[in-house]
């Protein structure tokens, strides 16, 4: 049977089962005087017993989709002769969609190793078995734990019990992906990385200045030996960052000290959800933005003062990113404003503090370990961000401090180094993944501080 | 006494002067301020007057009137054609043969290029079907309104502009026919259906959002009924069943830190585990609405947590006192009570996810795509990336497409978190 028409009979086995358990309650109650005999409602015996019938057929369905691929095939290789063995994961790869290509027929098998036809012919077979054997194995669990719920079920079985046991479960694996992600995470930086490591060194990685990833794809060629110093993508993404700090905290930071302690309430309510569509916008705007209008704008300006700068300058590309980090500085720092209590304030305008005095004196250095930790926020943002510098910053490598240059970052490498082909055993695509553990691991830093210093800072006041 | 008084008015004349110093540093003060708010107020003016000045174009392509005989000689038919040839006959010719009618011989080779390269090469595929449609009109005439070249249309909508013309690739030639069509009115803008039907082109008068939009449906329909039951699983867990204890505490700690790590490392995510361990197809809505969902998850739970943290405990505890479980109590009170939020956060998570490019370069999703896709599993890309290829094309009539999705992409945008903002209003009870 094929997997979708495998999958709605087992829907409408789990269907079935459930009206039959539902039934056969109701049944089970009437001689005891009515539904209320029961120890559960009717509808949780009808649950309990789709569960049983529904749940492990479904595991096993989802098991053996996952597995059987890479199963069939290397029984299918190991049954190849000797001198057809592929030697490497690429070769492997190979031979393996060249079976599947004949045993689907997109390739015709003339002039193909009979050895290789063979082992076509082999594939389909098993595919066969392993779908006939998929087919009657689901069908077989489902009937048989339909029919164990059946055969257990009784008025005084305690099924909403068991159906909210399985519920509970259900939700806390759904909580704990979020554990699986970060693992996920971790496990696919960290094993690429380490595999990058083995070639170049991590002390030659982390302290190296010259950063040019293109590797000889022959051995006698000449240039393109690569070296792999990250220092300037580093020292590149913190300019880019620093120049968007520069805009974004002292706007942001004014802008929500102002709308939180002056502005009137219509000012408030209409100022505050135009300056967060700034938030909303996605990304690749704003990366169209800068290199369209504000790059040229600002090599307009430095050609105007006399000065070079280049057509996709830090400065560009910083600029606008402070822009689109306004909001969230502003919201989060409107957030912590608003968390300091009132008294504090009366007390200081009781004293004669003039409005800017209380806040610069009193509500200020009360906000500012919240403000901190907003801003922190706010750095690793600009460190991970990733479309504005793709299409604003440059893809050279340059070490250098001065805006008016062209810089990379390290998201844009890894952007660069992993669109199109890859291959998984060179040390140039391997180096976005040691390029990734870096983003994570520094943004995955900063925020738990700031995350910290936030929380803490919140309980003071609560 | 008198000495006192004198202190006081002494210091009563230090405050006065001290005073007018205070207060003009509280005039500055508000004034950096209002400073502040106006910036980024001009800053989204900046943004949205940019994209649509460059934008608005592209919603109006240049059509060329011309008249077209359907001659079997120029078409390369013999007199006893039939219908399988049509396929095979020479359509550019026919477009050729009425621009030579239209302006008289033109000699040269070159000249003879430009002529015919005013008009889209999709005009042709447009003659074909007329013809296969109703071979009956072979050997007849018809006047038809035929796309133009990009470049030309560039130089017709630029005309307009006060700095002058832009010519770019349009020859004086060109531009003189040009002239000589617009003054008997055979050029014309028309709206741009195609730009909304058709899908990805290196011609950019024939590109499209067409397979994009679709794409991004297609994509954040697996993002959503992933990320949407999911998430607010999660957060059922998390608020009502979760023990207080370091598990928990140490998954709380993960999705806190999860929705603030950058979204590029999402892809990274995917590249490595989803694809190359799980061979999962690249280039597909399924990998694409699998990481977008892994990435708003944090998103959708944490405002799905704020949703039930909001519904009273005094409905929990009713529903508790006569009788119901755990379990029933959240079915059948808190959850229907926090849906309104919980939607709310859902389509603010949608947005976001809709917006996003950087994960998406990683899995593959950059392709070059003319199809409009069908279902989970065909190659598609998604608009914020069809807008990001197309910011890279050099031709300058991409700038204006690029803008006009940009614009499309900003409206959906908008009009989800309208919608979020009016669910919140209308559905949302205060306790």
């Amino acid at each position: 049977m094929e997997t979708p028409s495998l999958l709605i009979s087992l829907i409408a086995l789990t269907v079935l089962a459930f009206y039959i358990g539902r039934q056969r309650s109701i049944a089970q109650a009437a001689p005891l005087g009515g539904v209320r005999h029961l120890q559960s409602l009717p509808l949780y015996y009808g649950v309990r017993a789709s569960l049983w019938c529904g749940l492990p057929a479904f595991l096993l369905l989802a098991l053996w989709l996952i597995f059987d691929e890479p199963l069939i095939s290397t029984v299918v290789l190991s049954s190849m002769p000797e001198h057809l063995q592929p030697h490497s994961l690429a070769e492997r790869n190979l031979l393996i969609n060249q079976i599947e290509n004949l045993a689907s027929g997109a390739l015709s098998t003339e002039g193909v190793d009979s050895a290789v036809a063979q082992a076509a012919e082999n594939l389909l077979r098993l595919k066969h078995i392993a779908g006939m054997l998929l087919s009657v194995a689901t069908l077989v669990l489902a009937l048989v734990g339909f029919i164990w719920a059946w055969w257990r079920m009784s008025p005084r079985l305690r099924a909403r019990y068991q159906v909210e046991l399985v519920f509970k479960g259900a939700l806390l694996l759904c909580a704990c992906l979020a554990i699986l992600t970060t693992l996920g995470i971790a496990l696919s930086v960290l094993f690429e990385s380490l595999r990058f490591f083995q070639t170049v060194p991590f002390t030659d990685f982390i302290t190296g200045l010259n950063w040019s990833p293109q590797t000889a794809i022959r051995a006698d060629q000449v240039g393109g030996s690569g070296s792999f110093g990250a220092v300037p993508l580093f020292v590149g993404t913190l300019l880019i960052s620093f120049i968007a700090m520069c805009v974004a905290v002292p706007a942001g930071l004014m802008s929500a000290i102002y709308l939180a302690e002056y502005a009137s309430s219509t000012v408030r309510s209409v100022a505050k959800p135009v300056l967060e569509i700034l938030a909303g916008v996605p990304t690749v705007v704003y990366g169209f933005f800068a290199a369209l209008t504000v790059a040229p704008f600002v090599r307009d300006v430095g050609t105007g003062l006399s000065l070079s700068v280049s057509s996709e300058s830090a400065l560009a590309a910083g600029l606008v990113m402070g822009v689109m980090i306004i909001p969230f500085v502003s919201s989060l720092a409107d957030d912590v404003i608003s968390a300091v209590p009132q008294a504090m304030r009366d007390g200081s305008l009781a004293l004669g503090a003039t409005h800017s005095e209380t806040i610069k004196k009193v509500i200020f250095p009360a906000a500012l370990p919240g403000i901190v930790g907003g801003v922190l926020l706010a750095v690793s943002r600009a460190i991970g961000e990733t479309m504005i510098v793709v299409m604003a910053a440059g893809l050279a490598a340059r070490l250098t401090l001065n805006p008016l240059d062209a810089v990379t970052t390290v998201t844009v490498q890894i952007v660069t180094l992993l669109v199109g082909d890859q291959e998984f055993d060179s040390p140039k695509t391997l180096s976005a993944f040691a390029l990734g553990l870096m983003l994570f691991v520094v943004t995955l830093l900063l925020n738990m501080v700031a995350l910290k210093v936030v929380k803490r800072y919140r309980e003071q006041y609560e | 006494m008198n000495n006192r008084s004198r202190t006081t008015s002494g210091a009563a004349a230090l405050i006065q002067k001290s005073l007018a110093r205070r207060y003009r540093a509280e005039r500055r003060f508000r004034w950096y301020g209002i400073a502040a708010v106006v910036f980024g107020l001009l800053c989204v003016a900046t943004l949205f007057v940019d994209i649509i000045g460059k934008g608005h174009g592209a919603f109006r392509q240049t059509y060329l009137h011309l008249t077209i005989d359907y001659d079997r000689d120029v078409l390369g038919l013999s007199a006893t054609a039939a219908a399988s040839e049509l396929a095979l006959a020479d359509y550019p010719a026919l477009i050729k043969q009425a621009l030579l009618q239209r302006f008289g011989e033109v000699s040269g080779r070159s000249a003879r290029r430009e002529l015919s390269g005013m008009v889209s090469s999709s005009a042709a595929y447009l003659l074909q079907d007329r013809l296969q449609a109703n071979p009956s009109l072979l050997g007849t005439t018809e006047t038809l309104w035929l796309l133009a070249d990009d470049d030309v249309d560039t130089y017709i909508k630029s005309l307009r502009d006060r700095g002058g013309a832009f010519t770019g690739r349009v020859s004086e030639q060109q531009q003189l026919w040009l002239k000589a069509l617009r003054d008997s009115k055979e050029v014309r803008l028309q709206f741009n259906w195609n730009f909304f039907t058709s899908g990805d082109s290196r011609e950019p008068e024939q590109a499209g959002i067409g397979s994009a939009t679709m794409g991004s449906v297609l994509t954040l329909l697996i993002t959503l009924l992933l990320a949407f039951p999911i998430g607010v699983a999660a957060a059922v867990y998390l608020e009502e069943f979760a023990p207080k204890n370091a598990w928990t505490e140490f998954i709380e700690v993960n999705i806190n830190n999860l929705a603030a790590v950058p979204s590029i490392i999402f892809g990274l995510l995917g590249l490595a585990i989803l694809i190359n361990f799980f061979h999962v197809p690249r280039s597909v809505p399924l990998i694409g609405g699998l990481v977008l969902a892994i990435m708003t998850l944090p998103t959708i739970i944490i405002s799905s947590r704020a949703a039930i943290k909001s519904v009273p405990p005094s409905i929990r505890e009713a529903a508790i006192g006569i009788g119901a479980s755990p379990s029933q109590v959240v079915l059948h009170h808190v959850l229907p009570l926090a849906m309104p939020g919980m939607l709310t956060g859902a389509i603010i998570g949608m947005a976001q996810a809709l917006g996003e490019t950087a994960p998406l370069l990683m899995i593959g999703m950059v392709a070059f795509i003319v199809d409009i896709p069908g279902g989970f599993t065909d190659p598609a890309t998604v608009l914020p990336v069809q807008i990001f290829l197309w910011a890279d094309s050099p031709e300058r009539a991409f700038v204006e497409k690029t803008s006009a999705a940009i614009m499309v992409l900003l409206a959906f945008l908008i009009t989800m978190n309208t919608a979020a903002v009016m669910l919140r209003r209308k559905l949302e009870r205060r306790w």
